[in-house]
């Protein structure tokens, strides 16, 4: 579905993406993890256009999209949530979520989506009236997540939905991940919570200053001494 | 018809009620003060929609509001009181000659102002905060240098005077019906765009500017959108200034009248509609109301020589006092709307007729 080809991003002098090449089959959860600052995040915008590539490719469904202006390319149907949230803090929730659905014009399947969502997140139905802003940290990313799905996404970009939340909020939070799946949303995962990640993803890829250096099957990479030492803090 | 819909019918016909009997009753003094009332809503609602909806810090209004004083001037004044006016050099043969009813000049004071907004927007709102209010501030500044130099069609420094009346029978009785007409057509107006989907997306510009790109919205066209219907605004509001004060120039046009609207704007809640409308009611009045400061004063047989300017000091300490109070304006971004008055009331009625029950 998505083919990413020796990607490379420069910001200033900083060479932040070293010609990273990843894959995300139809389907599928695929998994990006690693270190602070070794470019997850900038892999993420750079697929939405929300940063200038220097050269590369990122093909989706056989079109090659690098960038392209975001308006186009969420049309497409690839969405991210981004790192921290970022909902609008003095829109309240409903408001959040009508916004997701920015780019789309059929207002009936808005309303049912609107309505999947709120069954995904009750706590936001309850919500729906609250200021975004003055929510706590895990329903904020669950209006976050919400939102995002409001824009009916073929292709789903998440950076790191479970910053900062307590051990119990990720476990929803990595639940509610699968169910999405499962209604057929293929997946890209960037996460600091590596086993996590790796549990629930098809595929991973282990970024390291902006190369890959290392990719696998999720169990297999959960199994590697490598990434059990650095991610996982296990050491053998 | 809907329950909102109807009391906004109704509260709009009281309004025409009260206009009617304060234009019946008011000395020509306090009737000017509400038409500067009526303008000023206007205004502040048009940068509000700018700066407070959309989150650009805009200082360009007077430069606006100079483009629309201007068209709208040129446009109504008989040939003959253009001829006076441009004594020094004459005004430019197609200015010369025409004469056009106010409305249509009004729309285009207007129009105008909203094509400099475009002229000005396209370039400039690619540039972040402190960059844009510098570069909007620097434009209306060399609106007031063209203005003061083009004499062929501006007249120059010398200014214009005998401006029309406001209106169409040129009668100062009718003034009252277009400043105030204009004001709740501008209400509505900024209300039904504020709670549509473009408001909306303006909000979530002004919120997060990467998360709202993220979802998909165009940015740049919301901006330059909000941009085009403020200038438009000010534009009108320029206009029936000049038409109130009856002498224009470019002095008038400068920073400080920017800043009398931020003041407003900032006052009554960035990004509050009502708090802006409030806020600009008061102010005016307060306005007024401190010019007594100016003036000499008497305390016993001691007479106080007033100092010019004195308001303006009161005045900016009064609104750090309310600032320091109210961090974020008399209505903050809240709003007072018919859900949130009929939900009070219904607070207030419930317990009555609980107590009646039982
Ligand atoms: N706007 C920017 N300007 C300059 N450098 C940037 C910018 N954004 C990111 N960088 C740099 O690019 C590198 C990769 O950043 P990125 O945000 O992609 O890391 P990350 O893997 O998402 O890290 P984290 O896990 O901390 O979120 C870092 O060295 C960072 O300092
Ligand atoms: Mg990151």
């Amino acid at each position: 579905m998505l083919k990413i080809r020796d990607l490379n991003v420069h910001y200033g002098g900083i060479h932040a993406l070293r010609g990273i090449s990843i894959d995300v089959p139809e389907n599928k959860i695929v998994t990006l993890i690693g270190a602070n600052g070794a470019g997850k995040s900038t892999t993420l915008r750079s697929i939405m256009g929300l940063v200038k590539s220097s050269s590369g490719e990122v093909v989706y469904n056989g079109e090659n999209i690098l960038n392209k202006r975001t308006r186009d390319i969420v049309s497409k149907g690839i969405v991210m949530v981004p790192e921290g949230r970022r909902v609008f803090p003095n829109l309240n929730v409903e408001e959040n979520l009508i916004l997701g659905a920015y780019i789309r014009k059929d207002k009936e399947a808005i309303k049912k989506d609107m309505n999947f969502v709120y069954e995904l997140f009750p706590r936001l139905k309850e919500r729906k009236w609250q200021k975004a802003g003055t929510m706590s940290g895990g329903e904020q990313q669950m209006l976050a997540v919400g939102r995002a799905l409001m824009t009916k996404p073929k292709l789903l970009l998440m950076d790191e939905p479970s910053l900062g939340l307590a051990p119990l909020i990720v476990k929803d939070i990595f639940q509610i991940i699968k169910e999405i799946h499962k209604d057929g949303v293929t997946i890209l995962l960037v996460e600091q919570n590596a086993k996590a990640a790796l549990e629930i993803a098809d595929y991973g890829y282990v970024l390291e200053t902006g190369t890959i250096v290392l990719e696998g099957k999720g169990k297999d990479l959960l199994n590697n001494d490598d990434v059990q030492r650095a991610y996982l803090g296990e050491a053998k | 018809m809907s329950k909102k819909t109807k009391l906004t019918l109704i509260s709009i016909i009281a309004c025409i009620g009260i206009l009617f009997i304060l234009n019946s009753t008011l000395g020509s003094y306090q009737l000017r003060i509400l038409n500067l009332c009526g303008i000023y809503v206007i205004l502040a609602l048009s940068l509000n929609l700018i700066n407070g909806f959309v989150g650009l810090f805009s200082l360009g209004h007077a430069g606006f509001m100079a483009i629309g004083a201007y068209t709208s001037a040129l446009l109504t004044m008989p040939p003959e009181a253009k001829e006076m006016n441009f004594f020094l050099k004459p005004i430019v043969p197609w200015l010369a000659n025409v004469q056009l009813s106010f409305p249509i000049a009004l729309f285009m004071a207007g129009v105008l102002a909203a094509g400099a907004g475009v002229l000005i927007g396209a370039p400039v709102l690619r540039l972040k905060d402190d960059y844009l209010a510098i570069a909007t501030l620097g434009f209306s500044e060399i609106i007031r240098v063209i203005f003061t130099n083009t004499q062929s069609i501006t007249n120059g420094a010398l200014g214009i005077k005998g401006l029309p009346y406001i209106g169409i029978f040129n009668k100062a009785s009718e003034a009252i019906w277009w400043t105030w007409g204009v004001a709740i057509i501008t209400i509505i107006f900024m209300a039904l765009l504020i709670n549509g989907s473009y408001g909306r997306a303006f909000k979530a510009i002004r919120e997060d500017e990467i998360a709202a790109e993220a979802m998909g919205i165009n940015l740049f066209k919301h901006k330059l959108m909000a941009f085009v219907i403020g200038s438009f605004f000010a534009g009108i509001g320029g206009a029936l200034l000049g038409h109130l004060m009856g002498t224009i120039d470019p002095l008038m046009f400068r920073f400080l009248l920017t800043f009398n609207i931020v003041l407003i704007v900032v006052l009554g809640g960035i990004g509050s509609i009502t708090g802006s409308v409030i806020s600009a009611v008061i102010v005016t009045i307060a306005m007024e109301a401190l010019r007594v400061l100016d003036g000499d004063m008497q305390i016993g047989s001691y007479i106080i020589k007033g100092i010019p300017g004195t308001r303006m000091v009161v005045f900016s300490a009064l609104l750090m006092i309310v600032i320091i109070f109210y961090q974020r304006g008399i209505m903050g971004t809240n709003e007072f709307t018919w859900d949130w008055i009929l939900k009070r009331q219904k607070k207030i009625s419930e317990p009555l007729n609980k107590e009646k029950v039982s």
